[in-house]
């Protein structure tokens, strides 16, 4: 089946319930994780997701929304975007 | 190979910490399907068809920022030449109508620009090319967005040196009735225009164009200030390395936005520029980029070799992340709109006679800066040519946006917050070239334009 995939990116301090929140929220979503991994890196604790949409019952002004917001409740900052852009950056 | 955790990070980095954007995505559109022998008819048609397609470009860029979260900062409109569309109603009422329709028509689509208000004179006049240059003290005072070029001269023409002596007067007549001179900042003279560049004010879509174009201008000054800094051991050779690498990256994510852009607005994806295009906002300079070479401010000596170097790096990475680059790919280094460039001149780091040169080796042209408002007209029109005259030589297109500004001298600025940023009036050479300028005529092609 086709898949939509998105990285979502969270930036901030490391703290507890980061995976819950973004993935409950996934779930509600009915979107599919594939992939996490997080490592600190400088400064910032950086956790990426690699998740498909293609089943996904929010739009994606949505999901920015909703990720903003738990973003904002933990301090963090939540961001994805669509795969092919780090395709097109990272892989000739 | 999988994407890893550190390059989603590099990216992000780049658009949350260094500014990385899409700088304008630009729509060309043809008008001369627009003529008619009815004016009202005419601007009719033309508001429609502007109106409608810039519509469409916004709504459809405002979907491509949500799925891969890189602003797109500009949506902007080229339109074909006018003097080109109006040859059958050339007066200069009608072409402050014209003017004002298309005004209203980015207005009320939401852009902030159309560019193509001009005329290409390389080797003469029509009546129409003479009456849209009487027009614009008038358009460019009386409207908000409308930008406006003229192309005075190709490598394989020459330069016409009469258009180029009727620009310093229409300037100045221009500063005189727009606020703040404002006017002028939205006029650009050329030699080698591109017919495809997406950054105002010297945007136009060429009579070779398609119907409609989506071109588009990628931004990355602060990208590569970055990652100059972390690179502070490196030899010229690895530093020109080190920046092909990242440009590459960012002319890719403007590639990919462009390309899917243009297909689902369902019309042809034109070029993308390279130009490194700078802005007033902290850490986005190209001047803070030849400073973190090792250079104390832009202008002092070693500045032409740093810019030399970073351009030809610019370039060859960008050549290779895109199959169809174009437009201007070089830099205009605009005085105003760039804070470092604004402290260098400022500090006395960076003259005009400077500037001029490194035009020589890489950049566009003398942007956004201003003149005293008693410069002699000559004077001004002398200092278009010289720099033009790089241009035709060097078979490159060069460029020139001066402001001069009323009342003011040397030293001051006009402070025009946003965008246009703030223009320092720099120092113009007090001797005359008025006997020369006055003799006109055309500046012969020079002997590299005979190819064939």
């Amino acid at each position: 089946m086709k898949k939509e995939r998105l990285f979502i990116t969270v930036i901030g301090e490391d703290k507890k319930g980061i995976v819950a929140n973004v993935s409950g929220f996934l779930y509600k979503c009915n979107i599919n994780i594939e992939d996490i991994n997080q490592r600190i890196m400088g400064p910032y604790f950086v956790m990426t997701m690699l998740v498909d949409i293609n089943d996904s019952k929010c739009a994606l002004a949505e999901l920015r929304c909703g990720l903003e917001k738990i973003g904002k409740e933990m301090n963090m900052k939540i961001q994805f975007q669509h795969e092919n852009i780090f395709k097109m950056m990272h892989r000739v | 190979m999988a994407i890893t955790i550190d390059e989603i990070f590099e990216t992000t980095n780049m658009i949350l910490n260094q500014n990385l954007d899409i700088r304008t995505t630009t729509i060309g559109i043809n008008l001369k399907d627009c003529i008619d022998s009815d004016f009202a008819k005419f601007k009719e048609k033309v508001y429609d068809k502007v109106y409608s397609n810039a519509a469409k470009l916004i709504e459809e860029a405002k979907k491509l920022e949500l799925k891969y979260g890189v602003p797109i900062v500009n949506k902007r409109i080229s339109v074909t030449p006018v003097s080109l569309i109006m040859e059958t109603h050339c007066t200069k009422e009608k072409y402050l109508e014209m003017a004002r329709t298309l005004d209203k028509a980015a207005k009320d689509a939401g852009t902030d620009f159309i560019g193509g208000f001009g005329a290409l004179v390389q080797k003469g006049f029509t009546k129409s090319d003479k009456v849209l240059i009487e027009s614009l003290p008038e358009v460019l005072s009386k409207t908000d967005r409308v930008c406006s070029f003229l192309n005075v001269g190709t490598t394989v023409a020459g330069m016409n040196l009469d258009a180029v002596n009727l620009i310093g007067n229409m300037l100045k007549q221009t500063a005189e009735m727009s606020k703040n001179a404002v006017g002028c900042a939205k006029f650009v003279v050329f030699v080698n225009a591109p017919e495809d560049n997406p950054f105002m004010a010297g945007a136009y879509h060429g009579a070779g164009e398609p119907d409609l174009t989506l071109n588009v201008g990628i931004s990355g000054p602060g990208v590569v200030r970055s990652v100059v800094e972390k690179n502070k051991d490196c030899d010229l050779s690895q530093l020109s390395e080190v920046i092909k690498r990242t440009v590459f990256k960012i002319t890719r994510s403007g590639e990919l936005i462009g390309r899917e852009l243009a297909k689902n607005m369902g019309i042809p994806f034109g070029i993308v520029d390279i130009s490194l295009a700078s802005t007033t906002a902290k850490g986005d300079s190209v001047a803070n980029v030849i400073e973190a070479f090792g250079i104390e401010h832009i202008g002092t000596h070693g500045s032409t070799l740093a810019i030399a170097l970073l351009m030809d790096a610019v370039k060859k990475g960008g050549a290779m992340a895109s199959a169809n680059v174009g437009g201007l790919s070089g830099t205009f280094i605009p005085v105003s709109e760039d804070a470092g460039m604004i402290e260098a001149v400022r500090k006395g780091a960076l003259g005009l006679d400077k500037l001029e040169s490194l035009t020589a080796v890489c950049s566009v042209g003398l942007d956004m800066f201003a003149v005293p408002g008693d410069t002699p007209s000559e004077t001004i029109n002398a200092i278009i040519a010289d720099e033009l005259a790089i241009g035709i030589i060097n078979n490159k297109t060069t460029a020139v946006r001066v402001i001069p500004a009323p009342g003011k001298k040397e030293n001051e600025s006009i402070e025009y917050g946003g965008l246009l940023g703030v223009v320092p009036v720099m120092k113009v050479n007090k001797y005359s070239s008025k006997d020369f300028m006055k003799r006109g005529g055309r500046l012969p092609a020079p002997v590299t334009s005979l190819r064939n």
